[in-house]
């Protein structure tokens, strides 16, 4: 008896210590877990969920925004641009000769690289040399430059074969593609060659630390202790670029729910581009900010392929742009109002070129259906179908070529819209086959204001034809011969009015169709502060409150 | 059994070399161009041949493919298009989150859907059996993202008792960081194996139960719990094997969906990532690994018959 109650006292007795211990470690767990779940970010710490992973990590080679927010982190510019659209000295001061044909370039002193080492003349001659091989708008300068090279050992001298009176405004231009100045080893590099990991090293606010790069990931830098910033405020990419928090971590996360939970829960400091169809969730949470940063935002434009029918023929470009209606566009693309605005002008409607030369009144909102039809009937279209590429992988262009494609339809085209990935696309508009042989006759895409703000720059507005045009290639010489003239006007009234004369003559022409306007803010916890408003993401200026 | 572990490598070879032939020629057929990703909106039709030939995708098909095998054959995977790091280091990069996840997944669905299937085929016909069913088929059911997300809202955004996303490595932070992670995702991931399991463990213990031995083993007086775990789950246990490995497979190549709700830096997103960017090499790197993950896995479950079932001999 004592014995079988020895063991079932026994067994009972385990049982219990058994609970016990489990209830123990469970309590232990469960607090220890809530205790890290807590845990507030460091506070030197920002970490931001950007727009995309980084993969590529050379900001000449692509024209990815995202490589170049990256190129912004670790490299420095030549010139920086202001919110007024004035070139500005970042890295190098400059003076202009009396006849305008020679540019003298005079680096800072205290510009060191990463690896150390001065920063030198012959690393911005390399670097000058790389960039303009590669962005089109360089191209465009270096078809006026006779020479640009290291006159000593901090100053850079351009000369100009014939006048071009937009020099700085290239090269200080913000966007894809920025003139990054880069080592002299790594900027010699071919532009069709992309940079390393190790190629990583420039002279910015920020290093780059490649033993914690993950590619699609993560990607962590780190505050560049030598780097001496411009005594002058920061605005857009001109100014001092002050970094008050000791770490940078981007952390991408494909999930747009997941980073608003990120968000939320203060996992993450800050959220470039918030799905628009979430916003007021992170409206409704006091202890976050939402705002747009980049007021300017982006534009969203449709394009034909010139080389075959239908949209060959100029009144049938015409009567597709008659059909079309920029609200119905930004409704279905955006939804709401407050996040978009129709704008006729093909440069953005803040900026100094904004006009409505040219531009149809039904563009705007509608209605020009009717009319659009008359005007395809007259102008003889034989039904050949519009093969229209459809990306659906890709929010923000995935609704334009749907809407399209029905007001086209009830204007009486004839519409084949094929559903694609937004990188099968990417090919195939680069392919100048017949539409019925992988070609195709419209697509939709979408570019950031400062990409399309005057004629040098867009490059929708490029008349070079099959050569050296943009996907659809428009053989232009007319628009060529204005854009020749505006790169040469000296006054802002002259590029004024020839930047109209264009806008008038790619309307006539449909060289293509601008859509609207749209700039979706972004969001950030209240502990941050100093965000500058700016057409690209940076991490300058920002103070991240202990 | 060695032999037979030698011959089944061995046979794995071709099945090997018609993958790799077949994700090669499957991947240059499609649409889709790496150089045009890389350049992106502006490149002019030059620049993107330019881009095409410094990544050697201007060379003849056939060229393309004995390179890949020949410095496959070295052990060199190649490199990344877009990053230009090495696949095998891109891979290494996201292999332990996955593993990890997949392997405290598999442990979890085990644990709670053995005892479960055990239970109902035992309680064949009560409300216990009909609860495990219906819960099995809720677990089918329902998507994962679902459970993912209701698992989210109550555990780290209402109750904040764990993070809403983000991974912790076991190898670099301990055992407790990387719990707080894992614990939403690995339920997530276990659901449907669980569903799946408990299924095959009832349906398995159904068929044993009712044969000679289980009456036998009643006769001789053996608790009922001996009888369920010792004689009829070992007895049951090829076809309960077959799916959890099979399962721990999928884990391992197919949780892009779990990776992406809770943000976890594994194969699949790297996977999905590679697809998209027409990454070619990391894409094929990828396949070649999944497919001998499939075939070590197979090999595995095979050689473990032999541990529940004595008579299952190898030659």
């Amino acid at each position: 008896m004592t014995t079988l109650f020895s063991r079932r006292f026994s067994a009972t007795r385990r049982r219990l210590l058994g609970g016990v211990a489990a209830a123990t470690l469970l309590s232990t767990t469960c607090g220890a877990v809530s205790t890290l779940a807590a845990m507030p970010a460091d506070a030197s710490t920002i970490r931001a969920v950007m727009h995309s992973g980084l993969r590529v990590l050379d900001p000449i080679t692509t024209t990815a925004h995202i490589t170049r927010d990256h190129g912004y982190m670790i490299w420095d510019t030549l010139l920086g641009m202001d919110d007024q659209f004035q070139p500005q000295p970042q890295m190098a001061d400059w003076s202009v000769s009396d006849d305008g044909m020679v540019y003298t370039f005079t680096l800072r002193e205290g510009l060191e690289w990463h690896d150390g080492g001065q920063v030198t003349a012959a690393d911005a001659v390399a670097s000058f040399r790389r960039w303009a091989d590669r962005d089109g708008g360089g191209q465009m300068l270096l078809d006026h430059v006779d020479s640009v090279e290291a006159t000593d050992e901090r100053t850079m001298t351009l000369t100009l074969s014939s006048p071009f009176a937009y020099v700085l405004e290239l090269m200080a231009k913000p966007s894809s593609v920025p003139l990054f100045v880069m080592p002299e080893r790594i900027a010699s590099k071919s532009p069709d060659e992309t940079l390393t990991v190790e190629d990583q090293i420039g002279s910015g606010p920020f290093t780059f630390v490649a033993d914690e790069y993950d590619p699609g990931n993560r990607v962590v830098y780190e505050k560049f202790a030598d780097y001496v910033p411009r005594e002058e405020p920061a605005s857009w990419t001109a100014g001092g670029k002050v970094v008050d928090v000791d770490r940078v971590e981007w952390i991408n996360m494909s999930d747009a729910q997941t980073a608003l939970n990120a968000l939320n829960s203060g996992e993450i400091d800050f959220l470039e581009s918030p799905s628009v169809d979430l916003l007021p969730v992170l409206q409704a949470n006091p202890d976050l900010t939402v705002e747009k940063i980049n007021e300017l935002g982006s534009q969203t434009i449709g394009r034909f392929n010139f080389l075959y029918p239908p949209f060959d023929d100029p009144e049938i470009r015409r009567a597709a742009l008659t059909a079309m209606n920029q609200t119905d566009v930004l409704a279905s693309l955006i939804g709401n109002p407050e996040f978009y605005t129709t704008c006729d002008s093909m440069y953005g409607c803040q900026t100094p070129l904004a006009t409505e030369a040219g531009a149809p009144e039904t563009l705007a909102t509608g209605g020009g259906t009717e009319a659009a039809s008359e005007m395809l009937e007259a102008a003889g279209y034989d039904g050949t179908p519009v093969v229209m590429m459809q990306p659906t992988d890709a929010p923000t262009v995935s609704p334009q070529p749907v809407i399209a494609a029905q007001l086209l339809r009830q204007a009486g085209f004839q519409v084949d819209l094929q559903p694609m990935d937004w990188q099968t696309l990417v090919t195939r508009r680069a392919s100048q086959q017949p539409p019925g042989e992988g070609g195709w006759n419209m697509f939709f895409t979408n570019w950031y204001i400062p990409e399309v703000w005057n004629p040098l720059v867009s490059p929708m507005l490029n008349g070079r034809g099959a050569d050296g045009g943009w996907f659809g290639w428009p053989d232009d010489a007319e628009l060529e011969s204005m854009r020749e003239a505006f790169a040469k006007a000296e006054s802002d009234e002259d590029r004024k009015a020839i930047a109209e004369r264009i806008q008038a003559h790619a309307f006539e022409q449909v060289t293509y169709i601008p859509l609207g306007e749209y700039s979706i803010p972004a969001a950030w916890n209240n502990d941050l502060s100093g965000i500058l408003h700016s057409p690209v993401p940076v991490f300058w200026n920002i103070t991240k409150a202990e | 059994m060695f032999s037979y572990c030698l011959r089944r490598c061995l046979a794995a070879v071709p099945v090997m070399i018609v993958v790799a032939l077949f994700v090669f020629l499957l991947l240059r057929l499609s649409p889709g161009d790496p150089a045009a990703i890389i350049a992106g909106d502006m490149a002019t039709p030059a620049q993107l041949e330019r881009i095409r030939a410094s990544l050697g995708l201007d060379q003849p098909l056939y060229l393309q493919f004995f390179q890949w095998t020949g410095a496959l054959l070295r052990g060199d995977f190649g490199t990344s298009l877009m990053s230009n790091l090495p696949v095998t280091q891109l891979m290494a990069q996201r292999l332990e989150p996955t593993i990890s996840l997949a392997l405290f997944s598999i442990v979890l669905s085990v644990v709670i859907a053995v005892p479960m299937g055990v239970v109902a085929a035992w309680k064949h016909g009560s409300l216990i059996d009909k609860a495990v069913m219906s819960l099995s088929v809720l677990g089918f059911s329902v998507p994962v993202f679902v459970i993912g997300y209701l698992l989210i809202k109550l555990f780290a955004i209402d109750l904040g008792w764990l993070p809403v996303q983000g991974f912790s490595r076991l190898s670099e932070s301990g055992f407790l960081p990387f719990l707080q992670h894992a614990i939403l995702p690995a339920t997530m991931l276990s659901t449907i194996y669980i569903a799946l399991i408990a299924r095959m463990t009832r349906a398995s213990m159904l068929d044993v139960l009712g044969e000679d031995f289980i009456r036998t083993a009643h006769a001789k007086g053996a608790s009922e719990k001996r009888v369920l775990f010792k004689h009829a789950l070992r007895n049951a246990g090829v076809p309960i094997l077959e799916v959890i490995g099979t399962g721990f497979a999928l884990m391992i190549t197919g949780v892009v969906v779990t990776e992406s709700v809770f943000n976890i830096p594994g194969l699949g997103r790297l996977t999905v990532d590679a697809i998209l960017s027409r990454d070619y090499p990391v894409i094929q790197g990828l396949i070649l690994v999944t497919s001998g993950v499939y075939v070590l896995i197979n090999l595995a479950i095979d050689l473990s018959y032999a541990l529940l079932d004595p008579r299952i001999r190898y030659q």
